[in-house]
């Protein structure tokens, strides 16, 4: 593992840091150094462990081993007030201030000046003020903080940060709700932090972002630090191949279970989607969608790959583009329309929106088939349990019967479920997001060859991955997304790792390292 | 019998170990019911009469119909404070309808079955009400329906001048007073919305989609099913309910009295639901487990006044059982 190289002592210096989550690693061998004045970017994929070695360093996870200097010496953080007022101050994505008081009272929260007893507002409204003038930023501190932009709410959170002369700032995805002039504000106070020797740990998905602001890179994957570097000795490319833990140069044989295919049986444009814009995670979003063919999404966190399978399913709505299916303008208001119009969609949050726990596999199973098995209203037991039965047969779902709860059975069999759900359903186009995310491998294989063979029948898949070689390998044509834009499309004959790296990096799979 | 498929054969399923407390969460209501009953038929005098059940059955009607809204309201994950607020104003609206205060009607039957339609309507329109705060605005239930629970006994009030409204309208009293087949005429009502609850509930759509909604809303949502709609029509149905005890707590009473029809209901309705077995946070729900749970509660205070203990006593007790039954579902879920 890389160190940076030994100058003045650095600031933060945490030291294999391992940490377990009811017997489940989180952390196995985290390594963190931050240097005075230093801009780190901290990346990973997710459950690469960023979060849980912040939550360590800011008190709100305690480690199970391995060591934390702070100024040089030994630190040992029991909350997150006890690191704040050690000079380790957090700026959460979600800004956890109060929004009905006063942008004063936000920033003197915790500290409040006194004269004889009673509050100094006076003494706290300059002070307010000064600390926001650094940042060359007028506002009336008197003001509700809910009143302003996120962006200005979170300066005030910096300020606030800076008040309690905070030595290192923990900036945890703070770009990800700001549009381009804002991000470009941060910045400049991110760079009037470091002028005056403020550390600042920047967490972000947007690559571009951290060339234009960071100094050092600590990148993690699967619990460990796995490279830390200077930003400009590494390439974009080989940042994401670090995080995706591919070598960019050795490209192993197939790792999935999709096999050789036919690509003969791959018909017309089935649906199409131009432009498609949403907020700040979906800025311009362009592909197609043929008969019989798998298409894969690629991506890094955050490129905008779920919120655009939204869009299609109605799930969320465009702000602007247009989208057509079978030739048809096709504008869907909510999952019901998209329903209708032959679309399924497996959510990537089988948990929070996939399975109904309560409920046992037969009444998963034919969610969104209610319509369909029920007469004047009254439900068709008999045709309910011929089909939860067929699809327990065909797709080999383990469980007790029909009639067990389907909370009680594994990732694997509760993702058949919820294919089923939308097989059941008879679709023209699934939706798969992740479709094998956190199940074990056998069921990992038994999906892919699910998902081909569903494509051979002539069903449209739309399939998003985080696995470069489910994508690769699975996919028929591959689109890359980079923070909300649909950068590139390759067909699979063309496609290999590093290609869709170099999109996933670049925004375009032509450019080479030297653009940078 | 059909051949099972193979997949059942290689079951990976985990062996159960008898579990106490999850065995108590699913039947000790019943269990509690049969103690209670068995204790009474040992210790309570004349408790084995036809006297003393029908006591009890007109004593817990009223409850166990606002329940029955209540648990649908309860499985989509809602709450409902409202329901003693409308049938204050139920209970005010009828008699002022066949008593021709708003227009005289000149047929009584026709004064009678306009006054219960029109109560119990405005009961469930205030009802959807409701619902379209909750849905439409995304109001947290239990701050939407206070909205009613405090306007509505004040809306009542206003209507009656807060005057108490005696009548002896026998035409219209025959639901709280009538005895076909030796049965109070409530007891009768009562059974029917339980069954046809508890039936909705299993083998509808609309039973399905509440338990989805409740179980999970995004889900719901994303498996294509109208979640606004189907809220909405629970919040109706606990008006309608509401609106139809409020009519037969003044048919008991002869009387309609704004500031007392229908106080306190709230909570006995939810405390019945929850010491039946519905899950407060949604998707589980048994209108069977509501009557239980109201029987439960109706039997302990009867038991205890029957043996001389005071009234304020029992309501220690009833407290004590609600209590238990919570926790006992949090440790079946846990």
């Amino acid at each position: 593992m890389t160190r940076p190289p030994d100058g003045p002592s650095p600031l933060l210096d945490m030291r294999d840091i391992q940490k377990r989550f009811a017997g489940i690693p989180a952390l196995v061998d985290a390594s963190l150094c931050v240097r005075s004045g230093e801009v780190h970017a901290l990346i990973g994929q997710n459950g690469a462990g960023k979060s849980t070695l912040i939550k360590v360093l800011t008190g709100y996870h305690r480690k199970d081993a391995g060591q934390v200097l702070f100024e040089g010496k030994p630190f040992e953080v029991h909350s997150p007030h006890h690191a704040q007022v050690n000079g380790i101050s957090t700026i959460y994505q979600e800004i956890n201030l109060v929004p009905l008081r006063s942008v004063t009272e936000n920033i003197c929260l915790g500290r409040e000046k006194r004269h004889y007893g009673l509050l100094d507002w006076n003494a706290m409204h300059a002070e307010a003020e000064g600390l926001l003038s650094r940042f060359s930023i007028g506002i009336d501190v008197r003001r509700p903080l809910g009143e302003l932009n996120t962006a200005t709410q979170q300066m005030v959170a910096i300020a606030r940060a800076i008040g309690f002369s905070a030595r290192l700032v923990v900036m945890d995805e703070p770009t990800s709700s700001l549009d381009e002039r804002e991000v470009g504000v941060l910045f400049s106070v991110i760079r009037q932090l470091k002028a005056e020797g403020i550390s600042v740990i920047f967490v972000s998905h947007k690559l571009d972002e951290l060339y234009e602001v960071c100094d050092q890179v600590t990148i993690m994957r699967d619990g460990r630090t796995v490279r830390s570097a200077a930003m400009e000795e590494i390439g974009k490319l080989e940042l994401v191949a670090a995080m995706l833990g591919r070598d960019v140069a050795a490209v192993e044989g197939h790792a999935t279970a999709f096999g050789e295919r036919d690509r003969s049986g791959i018909g017309n444009v089935m649906f199409s989607a131009r432009g498609l814009r949403a907020g700040q995670a979906v800025r311009d979003v362009s592909f197609d969608l043929r008969r019989g063919e798998i298409a894969g999404f690629a991506g890094l966190l955050g490129s905008g790959r779920t919120e655009t399978a939204r869009l299609v399913f109605g799930a969320d709505r465009a702000n602007a583009g247009e989208m057509t299916m079978e030739g048809a303008a096709y504008n869907p208001e909510r999952p019901a329309d998209a329903i209708v119009a032959g679309m399924g969609f497996c959510t990537e949050d089988r948990k929070s929106e996939g399975i109904v726990p309560e409920m046992t596999v037969a009444e998963n199973l034919t969610l969104a088939l209610l319509p369909k098995i029920s007469r004047n209203g009254v439900l068709d037991e008999q045709r309910q349990r011929e089909i939860v039965e067929r699809f327990i047969r065909e797709l080999g779902i383990k469980c007790s019967g029909p009639n067990q709860k389907v909370r009680e059975l594994s990732g694997g069999n509760q993702q058949k479920v919820l294919l089923a759900r939308w097989l059941a359903m008879n679709p023209k186009l699934l939706i798969l997001d992740e479709p094998t995310r956190g199940i074990d491998v056998g069921a990992k294989g038994e999906i892919q060859r699910l998902i081909r063979g569903l494509a051979d029948q002539g069903l449209g898949v739309l399939m998003i991955s985080s696995e470069l070689e489910e994508i690769i390998e699975g996919a028929d044509r591959i689109f890359v997304l980079r923070d909300g834009i649909s950068v590139t499309e390759l067909e699979a004959e063309a496609a290999n790792e590093e290609k869709v790296l170099t999109a996933m990096a670049h925004g375009t799979s032509a450019s080479s390292e030297a653009a940078t | 019998m059909t051949e099972l498929p193979r997949s059942y054969a290689d079951r990976d399923v985990v062996a159960r170990s008898f579990d106490l407390l999850g065995f108590l969460s699913r039947y000790g209501t019943v269990i509690a019911l049969v103690l209670l009953v068995a204790f009474n038929l040992a210790f309570t005098r004349n408790f084995a009469t036809m006297q003393t059940l029908n006591v009890n059955l007109t004593q817990v009607c009223t409850i166990v119909i606002v329940a029955v809204g209540m648990t649908l309201v309860i499985a989509t994950g809602g709450i409902d404070l409202s329901v003693g607020s409308l049938m204050a104003i139920s209970g005010a609206l009828a008699p002022m309808i066949f008593m021709g205060k708003i227009l005289p009607i000149g047929n009584i039957y026709l004064g009678v079955a306009a006054a219960m339609l029109v109560s119990v309507l405005v009961a469930g329109l205030l009802g959807l009400f409701n619902g379209w705060l909750v849905a439409r605005f995304r109001i947290q239930p239990i701050v939407a329906t206070l909205v009613l629970f405090i306007a509505g006994r004040g809306i009542a009030q206003v209507m009656t001048n807060g005057n108490l409204q005696t009548f002896r309208v026998p035409e219209f009293q025959w639901i709280g007073l009538a005895r076909p087949l030796d049965i109070p005429a409530q007891v009768i009502i009562m059974a029917v919305i339980v069954a046809a609850a508890a039936w909705a509930l299993k083998k509808t759509l609309f039973g399905r989609c509440i338990l989805a909604v409740g179980g999970n809303e995004k889900a719901s949502e994303l498996a294509g099913i109208a979640v606004s709609k189907i809220k909405i029509a629970v919040y109706g149905i606990s008006g309608l309910c509401a609106g139809l005890a409020g009519l037969i707590v003044i048919a008991i009473n002869s009387s309609s009295d704004a500031n007392l029809v229908g106080l306190g209901m709230e909570l006995d309705a939810i405390a019945a639901v929850a010491v039946g077995g519905t899950l407060l946070s949604g998707g589980k729900a048994t209108i069977i487990g509501s009557l239980l749970g109201a029987l439960t509660i109706q039997l302990v205070r009867y038991t205890l006044l029957a043996n001389g203990v005071p009234d304020a006593a029992a309501l220690i007790v009833k407290a004590g059982i609600i209590a238990l039954a919570v926790w006992l579902q949090q440790q079946h879920r846990g």
